[in-house]
C-alpha cells in the first residue's frame, strides 16, 4: 500500500505535556509529523488536535490505536477518506515596492487573502486555505523576493453531521 | 481536619490496599520518609538500589495480582528506576512508582538532584503524573492504581514536589474516577465470539498460543476448561509459562526462538491458532512470513492496539482473557484431534528436543534445573534473570503450579532475578522461591543479598556459573566464528560475598553434589545461595537462528560430533 497523508483529529485533555506525549508517540513508533496544530475545542478543559502525517492505512491505523491509549486522549479519528473541511492559516513577509506593490495586492485579492501589514519595503499577507491554495500562493509571490514565512499547519473537520465527540460517561 | 501532603498519600495507599513499599530515600522524600514511621501497616522494604525496588515491586506485582509500589527520591534516584519501568511496561505489570521531585518553584532550573522523570519516563510507562497540588494528590494515587491495574496493565509513575509532601490540605478519598479518556472494555464482542466458536469448531489442526494474559487475568480455569472440551493442544510463550500444566496431556510447552521442535513444527503445520493475551513478540513467532503460514487467527488481547500490530489477525476479540474464554467456553463444542495430537507426538520422537540431557560427570545447568523441579516437587515460585540460565529454567522446571515462573520477557532485563525473587518471597511469604541466576545476570543487581538479609527472606539462589555471558558466548559461536568477544567473565569467589553477606552457602562442581545441595539448601530456614560451577560451553538447545521461521530449528549436536 502506498504511503500517502493522513489527516487525524483528536481531541485531548487540555493539561500540560498532552502534546508531548503525542508527539512522543509518533517518533517511538516511527512516524514523521508534517504538522501538528492544537488549540481550544467547543468544550472547556478540551484541546483539539489535527496532525498530518505519512503512512499506509494500516500504519495509521495502528498509530491511531496506539494514540488512543493515551489517557489524555478522549477521542482520536483518522478523518482522511472522509468529507472534510481543511484549512491552514499563513503569514508571509513579501518585499515590495511603491513600483510592484499595486500587483502584489492584485495576486493577494485574487487568492482572497489580506495585506494585514505594510512598510516601506513589505507587505505582509495574511492567507487562509488549504495546503495547496497557500502553495500556489506563495509560489506567485516568489518572484517578489519573500523575506519570511510561517504558516499554521493544518486544522480540519468534518462537514456536515460528523461529529468527534467525547464519550459520554 | 488538615493533613499534610505525605500523609495524604499513606492515607492513600492504605485505602488502595498497599501492604508493601520498596525504596529508598533521599532528601526530596525525607517529609515522605518521617511521616511513613506513622504508618506501620505500611512496610517499608530498603533496597540496596531502586533498580531493586522496581524489579522487586515487579515480582511482588506478578505474584499477587496488586500493584507493586516502589518509592524514590528525585534525579539518581528517580533515574535508576527507569530500567524497571520499562521491563514493567512491555510486561504489562502493574507497578505504581512514587518519586520525589524537589520543590515547585525550583523545577525547570536544573536544581540539584532535579531530573525531569515525567519527561523521562513518558515513553516507558502506561501513563504518569506531576503533581502541583496538594489537594489533587489524593485524587492522583486513586487514578495511578486504577490505570495500572485495570485494562491492561502497566506501570504509573508519579512524581512529588517536596513541598508538596509539606503542604496540608483535607484527606479526602474520591470514589469516583473521571477518567473520560480511559475506558479499558472488558466483553468481548459476541458475535466475534460466536464466529471463534465456529471457527474452532471447523479446524482439523487447531493450537492454542497461552501467553502472559492468561496468567494476568488469572484465566488457568477457563484456558483448561477450552483445551479440554474442544481437545486442542496447548503452547505457551515464554511469558505464557505457567498458565498451563505441563504434565497435561494436552501441553506441549513453551515455542518461540528456545521453544521445542515440536510445538514450533505444529504451529508452522495449524490450521488454526487461537492466540490468547500475545502479543506476536518476535522472539516467538520467529520471521512473520513464515509463522502459521496455513492458520486462521483467532486474537484474544485486551489491548485493540495489538490487534494487527505485528501478525494479520482473522477474529480478534478485544476484551479481558478471563472474560472472553468464559463466555467462548459457553459457544465451543466438543471436539477430538487425536490424530493431530499424535502427529504433534510424532514430532516429538522424531526431533530431538533440548530435553534430552547428555549424561556427563560435570554439572549440567539443564540437570541443575531438573534436579531443582524434582525436590520442589513442582511447587517452587521459579524467578530467573536473562540469559540462558533464564532458558533452561523455563525449558527444564515442568510447571504445574498456576504462575509460578517469574522472568523478564520483553525487555529482557538482565539483573531482574535477584531483586525480583525477593519480590516475590516478598509476595509469597511461607512459599519456597527459588531464584536461578546467571553468574554474569547475577552479578548485576548482586548488592540486593543485602536487602534479602536485612528482611530475611528464604529465597533460594542458584547461580548456573559458566564463567561467561552465556547467551551471547551462544550467539558468537553459532553466529560469529567462535569469537568471543568480551563475554569470558570473571567472577568474584560467591561464596565470600555470600559470607560477607551472612549467607549461608556452598560450592558445587560434580553432578553428585546437585541433589543433596538442593536439599541442603532447603533445609536451611532463610536464604541459602548454592554456586553451581556449570558445564562452561553448554548451550541452549533447540534454538531458531534469529530472523529465521521457527521451523528452521538448529538442534544440538549429535553426540559424536562434539
Amino acid at each position: 500500500m502506498a504511503a500517502n497523508k493522513h489527516t487525524i483529529v483528536a481531541l485531548v485533555a487540555n493539561r500540560p505535556g498532552v502534546l508531548n506525549r503525542m508527539a512522543s508517540l509518533f517518533r517511538r513508533r516511527g512516524f514523521n509529523i508534517d504538522s501538528i496544530a492544537v488549540g481550544h475545542s467547543e468544550t472547556p478543559n478540551l484541546s483539539r488536535m489535527t496532525i498530518v502525517a505519512d503512512g499506509t492505512t494500516t500504519q495509521v491505523e495502528q498509530i491511531r490505536k496506539q494514540v488512543e491509549k493515551i489517557i489524555d486522549v478522549i477521542r482520536v479519528q483518522d478523518i482522511t477518506s472522509q468529507n472534510i473541511v481543511s484549512r491552514e492559516l499563513a503569514l508571509i513577509k513579501v518585499k515590495a515596492t511603491a513600483d510592484n506593490r499595486s500587483e502584489i495586492m492584485q495576486i493577494v485579492d485574487i487568492f482572497r487573502a489580506k495585506i494585514v501589514d505594510v512598510s516601506a519595503d513589505s507587505v505582509m499577507v495574511e492567507a487562509t486555505g488549504d495546503e495547496e491554495k497557500i502553495d500556489s500562493l506563495y509560489n506567485l509571490l516568489k518572484p517578489f523576493g519573500i523575506k519570511e514565512m510561517t504558516r499554521t499547519g493544518r486544522i480540519a473537520m468534518p462537514r456536515g453531521e460528523q461529529l468527534l465527540r467525547k464519550f459520554e460517561n | 481536619m488538615k493533613q499534610t501532603g505525605s500523609q495524604i498519600l499513606c492515607e492513600s495507599l492504605l485505602k488502595e490496599g498497599v501492604d508493601t513499599i520498596f525504596g529508598y530515600p533521599g532528601g526530596q522524600v525525607l517529609p515522605l520518609y518521617h511521616t511513613l514511621t506513622d504508618f506501620p501497616a505500611l512496610r517499608h522494604i530498603l533496597v540496596r538500589h531502586e533498580q531493586g525496588a522496581v524489579h522487586a515491586a515487579d515480582a511482588y506485582a506478578r505474584v499477587t495480582g496488586k500493584a507493586g509500589v516502589c518509592l524514590a527520591t528525585s534525579g539518581p534516584g528517580a533515574t535508576n528506576l527507569v530500567t524497571g519501568l520499562a521491563n514493567a511496561h512491555i510486561d504489562s505489570v502493574p507497578v505504581v512508582a512514587i518519586t520525589g521531585q524537589v520543590p515547585l518553584n525550583m523545577i525547570g532550573r536544573d536544581a540539584f538532584q532535579e531530573a525531569d522523570i515525567t519527561g523521562i519516563t513518558l515513553p516507558v510507562t502506561k501513563h504518569n503524573f506531576l503533581v502541583m497540588d496538594v489537594n489533587e494528590l489524593a485524587r492522583t494515587i486513586k487514578e495511578a492504581f486504577y490505570i495500572a491495574t485495570s485494562g491492561r496493565p502497566g506501570p504509573v509513575l508519579v512524581d512529588l514536589p517536596r513541598d508538596i509532601q509539606q503542604a496540608t490540605g483535607e484527606f479526602h478519598y474520591p470514589t469516583r474516577l473521571n477518567l473520560p479518556g480511559y475506558k479499558p472494555n472488558k466483553i468481548g464482542n459476541p458475535l466475534q465470539i460466536k464466529k471463534a466458536a465456529s471457527l474452532i469448531a471447523e479446524a482439523s489442526k487447531p493450537v492454542i498460543i497461552a501467553g502472559h494474559g492468561v496468567r494476568i487475568s488469572r484465566a488457568y480455569q477457563e484456558l483448561k476448561s477450552l483445551a479440554e472440551i474442544t481437545d486442542i493442544p496447548v503452547v505457551t510463550t515464554l511469558l505464557g509459562v505457567s498458565s498451563f500444566p505441563e504434565t497435561h496431556r494436552l501441553s506441549f510447552g513453551m515455542i518461540g526462538m528456545h521453544g521445542l521442535a515440536w510445538g514450533n513444527m505444529a504451529i508452522t503445520s495449524a490450521d488454526l491458532v487461537i492466540a490468547i493475551g500475545m502479543r506476536f513478540d518476535d522472539r516467538a513467532t520467529g520471521k512473520i512470513s513464515s509463522f502459521a503460514p496455513n492458520a486462521k487467527i483467532i486474537h484474544i488481547d485486551i489491548d485493540p492496539a495489538e490487534v494487527g500490530k505485528n501478525i494479520k489477525v482473522d477474529i480478534p476479540i478485544v476484551g479481558d482473557v478471563k472474560t472472553v474464554l468464559g463466555e467462548l467456553n459457553k459457544e465451543i463444542q466438543p471436539g477430538n484431534h487425536q490424530q493431530w495430537i499424535d502427529t504433534i507426538q510424532t514430532w516429538k520422537k522424531d526431533y530431538p528436543s533440548g530435553y534430552d540431557i547428555r549424561d556427563t560427570e560435570s554439572v549440567l545447568p539443564q540437570y541443575v534445573i531438573r534436579q531443582i523441579w524434582e525436590k520442589t516437587a513442582n511447587q517452587a515460585t521459579v524467578v530467573t534473570g536473562v540469559g540462558q540460565h533464564q532458558m533452561f529454567a523455563a525449558l527444564h522446571y515442568f510447571y504445574d503450579k498456576p504462575n509460578s515462573f517469574i522472568t523478564s520477557g520483553g525487555l529482557g532485563t538482565m539483573g531482574f532475578e535477584l531483586p525480583a525473587a525477593l519480590g516475590a518471597q516478598t509476595g509469597l511469604p511461607g512459599e519456597t522461591v527459588w531464584c536461578i541466576a546467571g553468574d554474569g545476570s547475577f552479578q548485576m543487581t548482586v548488592q540486593e543479598l543485602g536487602t534479602i538479609t536485612q528482611e530475611n527472606a528464604p529465597v533460594k539462589i542458584a547461580i548456573l556459573n559458566n564463567g561467561y555471558l552465556g547467551m551471547v558466548r551462544q550467539w558468537q559461536e553459532l553466529f560469529y566464528d567462535r569469537n568471543y568477544s568480551a563475554t569470558p567473565l570473571w567472577c568474584p569467589d560467591f561464596i565470600k560475598i555470600a559470607e560477607a553477606y551472612c549467607i549461608p552457602a556452598i560450592n558445587v562442581t560434580r553432578k553428585s553434589e546437585v541433589g543433596s545441595a538442593i536439599e541442603k539448601a532447603m533445609a536451611v530456614d532463610g536464604p541459602f545461595i548454592i554456586n553451581f560451577v556449570v558445564e562452561p560451553e553448554e548451550n541452549v538447545y533447540p534454538m531458531v537462528p534469529p530472523g529465521a521461521g521457527i521451523n528452521q530449528i538448529l538442534h544440538e549436536p549429535r553426540k559424536e560430533d562434539r
